[in-house]
């Protein structure tokens, strides 16, 4: 148990962001809120740079893809206060039409391949980020292999045809 | 003192003092019994091969006393583990330095077809890459069944002809994969 309660930290996001935030839950003890495209690089400054929150550690920067939801791209932070061993989550959607939000490689540099991975996955673009290109796959794939309408299986695969089965 | 053994002579021609038979097998005999291989090992399959390489089951003792990491000097590239899509480019390119007359042997299930890693950043099998002479089923195989392909292999470079790396055939099976 960290030094710092959620509460203390749900309370200065509400008074700084107000209706900027959602109303912030906890699932699992873990603090998790969610805002948007043009709020996400104010609330992330916030949390890092605020003197008695001091969330410095960005632990993680992954994606998320809900085909069902008008707004189905997700980007989630998730911050570790070191200084007082709190953690927080941060989600924001994106249109899955053009995946675009403000990089956090200006206060982070650990945010630099983080993204760059989210953006080989989900193809979610970070303005400002100072070398965009893909880190895990191939560099000649040209789908975002965690995206639902791409399969999964690899389509030379012959063993599995249903012929072999009967079928 | 054990009983040693040593391989039969080819079939030929025998008579006082001389024995006569083709080039063919003598040369295959000396290279079945002398393979260097060059370990590819990325994973678990790799794990079952240092068993195989070691004083349990004694690897050298079919010839291939020296595992050769350099494919300069290799004769046999043994493909152990799941070859990711990345690292394929990698692969040809440790084959294609290989000299010949060279074979592969793709060891265990994701070497050969991709195994459970039925997916987009996996190789479906070596095969789609590089051409490839035995392959050892099994997740992971046993020494036993590396050894049986590795047999098989001696087999083949036993009775390979000597003329076979210069045949339109093979020509043609390299140009297939893009190599040379």
């Amino acid at each position: 148990m960290g030094t710092l309660s959620n509460q203390v930290v749900i309370q200065k996001l509400t008074a700084r962001f107000a209706d900027k935030i959602s109303v912030p839950t906890e699932p699992f003890g873990l603090l998790t809120l969610e805002t948007n495209t043009e709020t996400i690089a104010e609330v992330l400054r916030f949390l890092k740079e605020d003197k008695e929150l001091q969330f410095n550690y960005l632990t993680d920067i992954t994606g998320i893809h809900y085909p069902e939801q008008e707004l189905a791209i997700g980007v989630i932070y998730h911050l570790h206060s070191l200084t007082h061993n709190v953690r927080i989550r941060i989600k924001v959607f994106l249109s899955a039409a053009n995946p675009s939000i403000p990089t956090a490689t200006t206060l982070w540099q650990g945010a630099n391949w983080m993204e760059r991975e989210t953006f080989d996955f989900y193809g979610v673009q970070f303005e400002g980020h100072p070398d965009l290109r893909r880190i895990l796959n191939v560099d000649d794939m040209t789908v975002f292999p965690m995206r639902k309408e791409y399969p999964l299986e690899d389509p030379n695969r012959v063993d599995k045809k249903d012929l072999f089965f009967g079928r | 003192m054990s009983e040693l053994t040593i391989v039969e002579a080819p079939p030929g021609i025998e008579g006082s003092g001389f024995f006569a038979t083709s080039l063919d097998k003598v040369v295959g005999l000396a290279r079945s019994h002398s393979l260097w291989p060059l370990p590819f090992a990325t994973s678990c399959c790799g794990i079952e091969f240092m068993a195989t390489m070691g004083s349990h089951y004694d690897f050298a003792r079919f010839g291939s006393e020296r595992p050769s990491f350099s494919p300069r000097q290799a004769d046999l590239l043994m493909v152990m583990g799941t070859i990711a899509k990345k690292m394929g480019p990698v692969l040809q390119q440790v084959y294609t330095q290989m000299a010949e007359p060279r074979w592969v042997i793709a060891v265990g299930a994701c070497a050969s077809s991709g195994g459970i890693f039925d997916t987009y950043s996996v190789l479906q099998g070596i095969d789609e890459i590089i051409p490839v002479d035995v392959y050892v089923p099994g997740c992971p195989p046993r020494p036993e069944a590396i050894i049986d392909g590795f047999n098989k292999i001696q087999e083949l470079v036993k009775n390979e002809s000597l003329r076979r790396r210069e045949s339109p055939e093979y020509q043609a099976l390299l140009a297939k994969y893009g190599i040379q």
